[in-house]
């Protein structure tokens, strides 16, 4: 493990984001903003509260996962795919760094600057109604997990893409159904029980979950199950990960 | 000297089903500058890809400062730098940065004097602070040789350095491969412009089809190949050349001022001093003479036409 390279590989992923910070904060955050104004103000209005919690502060930490699988899969997607697209691909290949460490320094800068946005969202949503967070700890240990987690998924897809076309859809057709299906907006102890049933087979419900438990104590499937989807995640995309660099597959001939 | 790059029987078959490289075998010694000539898709960039870890080879070894690419690919990469045939750049990039990054993701711990020294040498230094979309062809190619020495290798790949580039940046890429050889770097360079190879290269190897048909110390082959062609001014114009000298080849020009004689410096005799005997015997008087050493084009035609055509299989 060479830390130079993972360093080198974060800072400058780090320094794209930074040139464009602006922008890379203003998309999601006003798209959250029309969600709690959407949600929370005007049918927060008339749902009142999902077991106990006002749902405009229910709704906040699906918001905030929902804002992170999405930066956490389209930065490091984009991340890795660029390179790709420009040619500059070459340097990762010729260098004399391993797989781990490029996956570490995009990874973990696509990770960071989810967490960042993320963060900014919750701020946000302090201003619009007073979240109370019971484990915060837990909060940011979920936040990271799902964060690294998405960034691997991301990682994979960016390898795999070979057009933005592609680079899209993933995130598009797939992410987002499963975090809307996933309880982001309500508990799955609403839906009736066959479709309880279905929803549970939706990855994303036990990251959500955890996440809400880390604020309301509440959760839908235990919380010991969301560590474990989320640990099952993490090492099933990094053996992928491994096995496309270690064959080549899109990236060598 | 001792071979820093050992190539083995290294052979590559793309997926495609092209047999780019058909058991390519060649020892590169350390600080020679080599050149690989060829036409375009002998097989160039798919040997010096292979070498740094761009492709897979399906046969064959190459070991580089010992180390074989494939086994202790790390070290045997630590040794390289390449420069790509494409120019790739991120357009947004400070120049600077570049070189930075280059040299953390090879592993490399920041060393700022170099990075200055190295962006000096290639007359980058002013800039450094510039992004790579606002610099011309030949500093984006300048840029990407600092990228590829950011890591102190000891070998230098260069990918058709010149490839589409004017006769003053060529010469400029030239000093710029002079002065990193006079430091030590061993120099692989691959080029299809013939003068290139003849006004640079040490060594030269000529590749076609995927086969390295020679390697040579660039004099040798020159010597070797080299047929020389001999110009004869003469004080009095020649209405018509005496049969027994047409007759060995020589040639008259049309203003009758000047023979011609081409010759094979291979030859054990090569007829000259004869010849000029018989100018003095014929009463033809001889104000001066010029010899003239064919160029590496006509080398290289005459090795790729003698090389039978082989079934495409
Ligand atoms: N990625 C690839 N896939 C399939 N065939 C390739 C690929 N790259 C090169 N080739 C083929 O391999 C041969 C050698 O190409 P190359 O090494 O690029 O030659 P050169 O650099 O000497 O021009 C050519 O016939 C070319 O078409
Ligand atoms: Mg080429």
């Amino acid at each position: 493990m060479n830390w130079h390279s993972v360093r080198a590989v974060y800072h400058h992923e780090m320094a794209r984001f930074f040139r464009t910070i602006w922008q890379s904060l203003a998309s999601p955050v006003l798209s959250t903003v029309l969600y709690f104004v959407v949600f929370g103000a005007a049918i927060g209005g008339r749902i009142q509260s999902v077991e106990g919690v006002a749902y405009g502060a229910f709704i906040v930490p699906g918001l905030m996962m929902l804002t992170v699988l999405q930066q956490s899969v389209s930065n490091a997607s984009f991340g890795i795919y660029f390179p790709k697209f420009s040619g500059t691909i070459y340097e990762y290949l010729v260098a004399p760094t391993g797989w781990i460490e490029v996956t570490l320094g995009f990874v973990g800068a696509a990770a960071s600057k989810a967490v960042l946005i993320a963060m900014v969202i919750l701020l946000t949503s302090f201003w619009f109604n007073g979240v109370h967070i019971a484990h915060p700890v837990w909060m940011m240990a979920f936040l990271f997990l799902t964060a690294i987690a998405f960034s691997l998924l991301g990682f994979i897809i960016g390898l795999w893409a070979k057009s933005f076309e592609q680079l899209q859809i993933v995130p598009m057709m797939v992410i987002t159904p499963l975090v809307f299906l996933g309880g982001a907006f309500y508990s799955a102890s609403m839906l009736p029980p066959f479709w309880e049933g279905v929803a549970k087979l939706n990855p994303v419900l036990y990251l959500i979950s955890g996440f809400r438990w880390a604020f309301f104590d509440l959760a839908d499937v235990p919380v010991g199950m969301s560590l474990v989807a989320v640990a099952l995640m993490i090492v099933v995309c990094m053996a992928a990960i491994r096995w496309i660099f270690l064959t080549g597959w899109r990236l060598r001939e | 000297m001792s071979a820093i790059i050992e190539i083995d029987h290294l052979s590559k078959r793309y997926g495609s089903g092209t047999a780019a490289l058909n058991g390519v075998s060649l020892k590169i010694n350390e600080g020679e500058i080599l050149a690989l000539l060829g036409p375009n898709g002998a097989g160039k960039t798919t040997m010096i890809s292979i070498i740094c870890g761009l492709v897979t080879p399906t046969g064959g070894t190459v070991r580089v400062g010992g180390h074989d690419i494939r086994t202790d690919w790390r070290a045997a990469r630590k040794l390289i730098g390449l420069v790509p045939q494409e120019i790739a750049l991120e357009p947004f990039e400070k120049v600077i940065d570049c070189v930075r990054f280059t040299r953390g993701l090879y592993g490399a711990g920041p060393d700022e004097a170099y990075i200055e020294k190295l962006l000096r040498s290639l007359a980058l230094w002013d800039k450094r602070d510039a992004r790579t979309r606002e610099l011309s062809g030949g500093m984006k190619r300048r840029v990407l040789i600092a990228k590829a020495l950011s890591h102190r290798p000891k070998v230098l790949f260069l990918d058709e350095p010149t490839a589409g580039v004017d006769v003053a940046l060529r010469r400029e890429m030239w000093s710029v491969v002079r002065d990193l050889s006079a430091d030590g770097v061993t120099i692989i360079l691959t080029t299809h412009y013939l003068e290139e190879a003849e006004d640079m290269a040490d060594r030269i190897g000529v590749i076609n089809r995927g086969e390295l048909l020679l390697v040579k110390p660039k004099a040798e082959l020159m010597g070797e190949f080299g047929k020389k062609h001999l110009t004869i001014d003469l004080y009095e114009p020649l209405s018509e050349l005496p049969h027994s000298l047409a007759e060995r080849g020589l040639t008259l020009s049309k203003d009758g001022l000047t023979l011609g004689y081409d010759y094979d410096t291979r030859a054990d005799r090569t007829g000259i001093a004869r010849l000029l005997g018989d100018l003095t015997q014929h009463g033809i008087a001889v104000r001066d003479v010029a010899t003239k050493q064919s160029n590496l084009e006509e080398i290289f035609m005459s090795l790729v036409a003698d090389k039978p055509e082989e079934a495409t299989a």
